[in-house]
């Protein structure tokens, strides 16, 4: 049974054997960084307190790093491997607005929060 | 990539009806409302997690001192085993969006090779993510069999019951994600070995199970760097 009146975009999406060479280039490059990434996260994980011994603020600040460099592979796999790099800006924003309104507001949120609950029990010699 | 999606196209006919505003089709569309609605769920039980874990913070345990075993090896090895498996899923990820390339090049033989591939790092990952359970449970002295020391969803020998009970919720939750989306890759790997989308001459939907796929790999990176890292 066929239907004429569906539009089939993926048809257009089609690339050419040398585009294809650059692309693929293009996805080593994104998956060495990635990698490079991940390793580093895990090697301060494992030895920062040889490194900076044991200091709260330290951890603070590899804490962020580590949410930041999340953010950042987060990032290369939705734009370059998730193809969102090549959608329509429309549909680029329909994703990733409500991402940025829900998810990163609801970590920061709850992060404050819990952390003022947990002041306010010490205060009140509850721990 | 050219897609109809780079092209200038005016308003009044992107969104005068009869066609797609966002140039993608209706599938693709759904699998991107999907991933977002999931992203939320996961996201939800990431922050009860993110939560709970600093409320308790006093007690929470360290995990490069419960996550330290390797397979084969009773070296003390912290961490690198879960490094592994992320490692072993953003290869798989990377096999996947191989295979789509492949398939925007009409190129058969390069979609099952990596699609092959992917199916295979996924199943690996299972299989490890099993192991570590197997670990997990098993407690401080390694064994299975003492029933006293073994961690479950109402007895944790590392902690608080609440880190054991996030462990199992979260990690479980995702591996079943991984677990259909082995089983949606090989339907499709099978699928392009019969030919099915040569005849329909686009490979959208590797795509469309591509994008799943890397939704999972996602949802991992947050989760090692929340639960395991954080």
């Amino acid at each position: 049974m066929e239907r004429d009146d569906i539009i089939e975009y993926s048809l257009h999406a089609h690339h050419s054997e040398e585009e294809g060479k650059k692309i693929r280039k293009n996805i080593m490059m994104v998956t060495l960084i990635l990698s490079v990434i991940t390793t580093v996260e895990v090697l301060v994980g494992v030895y920062w307190k040889d490194w900076f011994s044991s200091s709260a603020t330290a951890w603070e600040i590899i804490k962020y790093s580590y949410i930041i460099l999340t953010l950042i592979k987060a990032g290369y796999i939705v734009m370059i491997f998730m193809h969102l790099g090549d959608e329509r800006k429309s549909l680029r924003n329909v994703i990733l607005i409500p991402y940025a309104i829900f998810i990163l507001y609801l970590l920061f949120i709850l992060l404050t929060e819990s952390n003022f609950i947990y002041t306010v029990k010490h205060l009140l010699g509850w721990v | 990539m050219a897609g109809e999606a780079t092209q200038a196209i005016d308003k009044a006919e992107l969104w005068g009806g009869g066609r797609s505003p966002f140039s993608v089709s209706y599938g693709k569309m759904m699998m991107w409302f999907f991933l977002i609605s999931d992203a939320l769920t996961f996201g939800g039980f990431l922050s009860a997690l993110a939560f709970q874990r600093h409320h308790l913070a006093d007690a929470w345990p360290i995990t490069e001192e419960i996550f330290f075993h390797f397979p084969l090896t009773h070296a003390h090895l912290p961490l690198l085993y879960v490094a592994l498996m992320t490692f072993i899923l953003i290869i798989s990820s990377v096999t996947m969006v191989l295979a789509v390339e492949a398939g925007h090049r009409m190129d058969k033989r390069g979609v099952v090779k990596w699609l092959a591939f992917t199916v295979v790092g996924g199943a690996i990952f299972l299989g490890s993510q099993a192991w570590e359970w197997y670990t997990f449970i098993s407690g401080p002295d390694g064994l299975w069999s003492t029933a006293a020391d073994n961690a479950s969803l109402t007895s944790n020998p590392y902690g608080p019951q609440l880190y054991a009970d996030f462990f199992f919720f979260i990690t479980g939750f995702h591996g079943s994600h991984v677990l259909s989306g082995v089983i949606l890759n090989l339907i499709v790997l099978i699928r392009a070995i019969q030919g099915w989308y040569d005849k329909r001459g686009h490979y959208e939907m590797v795509e469309k199970v591509g994008l799943y796929w890397h939704f999972v790999d996602l949802v991992w990176v947050f989760v090692f760097t929340f639960f395991y890292l954080i």
